[in-house]
C-alpha cells in the first residue's frame, strides 16, 4: 500500500498532539497543539486521498530526483512573499504604531515571524531545493535515500508552520533568530539530521570523481547550522506538556553563545550556503566556468577558519571580556580577504561575456547579488571595529547593513537561481517574460538603495543623537526625541520595503504563467539576438 | 578539565594546529599541476545535461 507506513505514523502524531492539546500545561501550548493537530490531520487526509493497493511504477534510479526540488522552489517563492510582506508590515508598525494590533499582530511577535520568514523560511527553501538540484547534477547521481528528500521538504515546512504559528500565539525562547520554543527546536534538528544524510548520501554516491566547490559551500551550511541549532538551544523545559524552557547557559556565556550561533547563521546560512548557489549557477546561467576554482577552494577555507570566531562583535562594550571583544572584531577585519576574494571570482567569471549584463536580466540580477555580497561584506567588518561600533550599534545603520546582505545578497542570489531552475524543472523553453525579470531587478534594486540610504542616514543620526552632551556634560536628547526625528526615514523606509515586495510579486507572477506553461508575447531584449549582416 | 586548561589548549596547540591545517589548505590548492585539475573540476557543471 502507497504511504502505508506514513499514514501510521502521521495518525499516531496526531493524536499525540491531540493529547498534548488536552493535558498542556500553558494556553499557549495547547493552542500551539491545536494548530500542529490540524496540520497533522490535513497531512494525514491528503495522503490517504493519494493512497493506491496498486504495485508502485518502478523508479528509474539514473534520472534526476526533482520533485522535491519542483516543490522547494514553489516554497521559495510562497514564504518569501509572506515573510517581507511581514517585513513592510512591521515597517509601517514603526512608523505608525496604530497598526499594532494586540495581541497577535504587535511589533514584538510579527519581529521574529518576518526574520525566520524571510531567512528560514524563504532562505531556506532556497537553500534546501537549489542544494537538492546542483548536488544532483554535479555528482551526477540521484537523490540518496528514496523518499527522504520528501520527508525533508515536508518536515521543513512544518517546522516553519510551528515556528511562525508559535510567535504569533506568543511563544519565543527570546534567543534572536533561534525563537522557537525547544519542541520545534527538537523537530528541526531531526529534519536537519535527515537532509545531511541525504546530502551527504548523495555526494557519496556521486559518479563524477571530484566534488565540485558548490557542494562543500553546500555541505560545510548543513553541518554548521547542525553544531549551532543545537548548541545554541541546549535548555532545559519546565514541563514536557509545557511551551517555557530554561537555557542551559546564563549571564555572559549564554549572550556569547547566542551571537556565536547569530553571527554564524549569517556567516554560514546567509554565506556559505548562497556562495555554493553562487559557484553553480552564475557559471551556468554566464555558461562559463568559473573564474578561478582554486580562489574559490581558498575562499572556501578562509571562510571555514575565519567567520566561526567572528560572533564577538555583536557585544562590544558589554560584560563580555575584552580580549574575546577584540578577538570577534580581529576576525571580522580579517573575513575583508575571503570576502573580496570571492566577490571577485564571482564578477570574474563574467569576463569576456559583460555584453550579457546588457542582454541577459538574470545575470544582471546574480551580478547585482555579487556586487551586494561584496558592499556588505565590506560594511560588516568595518562596523565591527570598536569605535565605529559605539556609534552604529543598537542604531538603525545595522538594520541597514542586515537589509542589504539580506535583500542584495541573498534575495538577488536566490531570485536569480529560481529564474534559471524553474524552466529547466517544468520543461519550458524559457520564462514567461523577461521583460518582467528587468522589472523585478529594477524594482529591487531601487528599493534596496532607498532602504539602505535611508537607514545609513537614520541610524547615524540616532547614533549621534544618543551621544550628544551638552557643556555641562548632560544628555541634549531624551530617547523619544530620537524616535520623533526617525518617523520620516521610517516611512521612507516602509516605501523600498514596499518597492522590493512589489519586484517579488511579479516574479511570483512570471514564475506561475512560467509553470503553467505560457510564453509572453514581447520584443526579445535589445542585443541578444544578433541582427543579421548580409556577408560582404 | 577546567576552564584554564581549555583555554590554553585553545590559544597554543589549538590555534597552531587550526593555522597549520589553513595554510596546509592553501599550498594544496596551489600545488604545483593543481591548475590543469583545477581547470577540469570548473567544468563540472557545465557539462551537465
Amino acid at each position: 500500500m502507497k504511504f502505508g507506513t506514513q499514514i501510521f505514523a502521521l495518525a499516531l502524531f496526531t493524536f499525540a498532539a491531540l493529547v498534548a492539546a488536552g493535558f498542556g500545561v500553558d494556553e499557549p501550548f495547547r493552542q500551539h497543539m491545536w494548530v500542529l493537530f490540524f496540520v497533522l490531520l490535513g497531512f494525514v487526509a491528503v495522503l490517504i486521498r493519494n493512497t493506491s493497493f496498486e504495485a508502485a511504477a518502478p523508479i528509474d534510479a539514473s534520472a534526476y530526483m526533482d520533485g522535491p526540488v519542483r516543490y522547494g522552489a514553489i516554497a521559495t517563492m510562497f514564504w518569501g512573499i509572506v515573510g517581507m510582506l511581514v517585513g513592510v508590515v512591521i515597517a509601517l508598525q514603526l512608523a505608525y504604531p496604530d497598526l499594532n494590533i494586540q495581541p497577535w499582530f504587535n511589533f514584538g511577535r510579527l519581529r521574529p515571524l518576518h526574520t525566520s520568514g524571510v531567512v528560514f523560511a524563504f532562505g531556506g527553501n532556497a537553500l534546501l531545493c537549489t542544494s537538492l538540484y546542483v548536488v544532483q547534477r554535479t555528482c551526477r547521481a540521484r537523490l540518496f535515500g528514496g523518499d527522504l528528500a520528501w520527508f525533508v521538504f515536508w518536515g521543513y515546512q512544518l517546522f516553519i508552520v510551528m515556528a511562525a504559528t508559535g510567535y504569533l500565539l506568543g511563544i519565543t525562547e527570546s534567543r534572536e533568530y533561534a525563537e522557537p520554543e525547544w519542541y520545534v527546536d527538537i523537530w528541526l534538528t531531526i529534519v536537519w539530521v535527515a537532509y545531511l544524510v541525504l546530502f551527504l548520501g548523495t555526494i557519496l554516491k556521486r559518479k563524477e570523481s571530484h566534488i565540485y566547490v558548490a557542494n562543500w559551500f553546500y555541505l560545510s551550511f548543513i553541518v554548521t547550522i547542525a553544531m549551532l541549532h543545537v548548541v545554541n538551544n541546549l535548555s532545559m523545559p519546565a514541563s514536557f506538556l509545557g511551551s517555557k524552557s530554561y537555557s542551559a547557559f546564563s549571564g555572559v556565556q549564554d549572550a556569547l553563545t547566542q551571537w556565536w550561533y547569530g553571527h554564524n547563521a549569517v556567516g554560514f546560512f546567509l554565506t556559505a550556503g548562497f556562495l555554493g548557489m553562487m559557484y553553480y549557477f552564475v557559471p551556468k546561467q554566464a555558461n562559463r566556468p568559473v573564474y578561478s576554482y582554486r580562489l574559490s577552494i581558498i575562499h572556501f577555507w578562509a571562510i571555514i577558519f575565519l567567520y566561526i570566531w567572528a560572533g564577538p562583535h555583536h557585544l562590544h562594550y558589554t560584560a563580555l571580556p575584552d580580549w574575546a571583544q577584540t578577538l570577534g572584531m580581529v576576525f571580522s577585519i580579517m573575513l575583508w580577504m575571503p570576502s573580496w576574494g570571492g566577490m571577485i571570482n564571482g564578477l570574474m567569471t563574467l569576463s569576456g561575456a559583460w555584453d550579457k549584463l546588457r542582454t541577459d536580466p538574470i545575470i544582471r540580477m546574480m551580478v547585482m547579488a555579487i556586487a551586494f555580497y561584496g558592499m556588505s561584506t565590506f560594511e560588516g567588518p568595518m562596523m565591527s571595529i570598536k569605535t565605529v561600533n559605539s556609534l552604529s550599534h543598537y542604531t538603525d545603520w545595522t538594520i541597514g547593513h542586515v537589509h542589504s546582505g539580506a535583500l542584495g545578497w541573498v534575495g538577488m542570489i536566490s531570485f536569480g537561481a529560481i529564474y534559471y531552475m524553474v524552466p529547466k524543472l517544468w520543461n519550458r523553453e524559457r520564462l514567461y517574460s523577461l521583460r518582467l525579470v528587468t522589472w523585478h531587478f529594477w524594482l529591487a534594486t531601487l528599493g534596496i538603495v532607498v532602504y539602505a540610504a535611508v537607514m545609513w542616514v537614520s541610524g547615524i543620526m540616532q547614533g549621534l543623537m544618543w551621544r550628544e552632551y551638552d557643556e555641562q556634560g548632560f544628555l541634549v536628547y531624551s530617547f523619544a526625541e530620537t524616535v520623533a526625528a526617525m518617523h520620516p526615514y521610517y516611512v521612507m523606509r516602509a516605501i523600498g520595503g514596499a518597492m522590493y515586495l512589489s519586484g517579488a510579486l511579479i516574479m511570483a507572477w512570471n514564475i506561475t504563467m512560467t509553470i503553467l506553461g505560457y510564453q509572453r508575447a514581447e520584443e526579445p531584449m535589445p542585443g541578444s539576438a544578433p541582427s543579421l549582416q548580409p556577408a560582404e | 578539565m577546567d576552564y584554564n586548561l581549555m583555554r590554553e589548549f585553545a590559544d597554543s596547540w589549538g590555534l597552531v594546529a587550526m593555522a597549520l591545517f589553513f595554510v596546509g589548505a592553501i599550498a594544496f590548492a596551489l600545488r604545483p599541476g593543481s591548475r590543469k585539475l583545477a581547470d577540469e573540476a570548473a567544468r563540472i557543471p557545465l557539462e551537465d545535461e
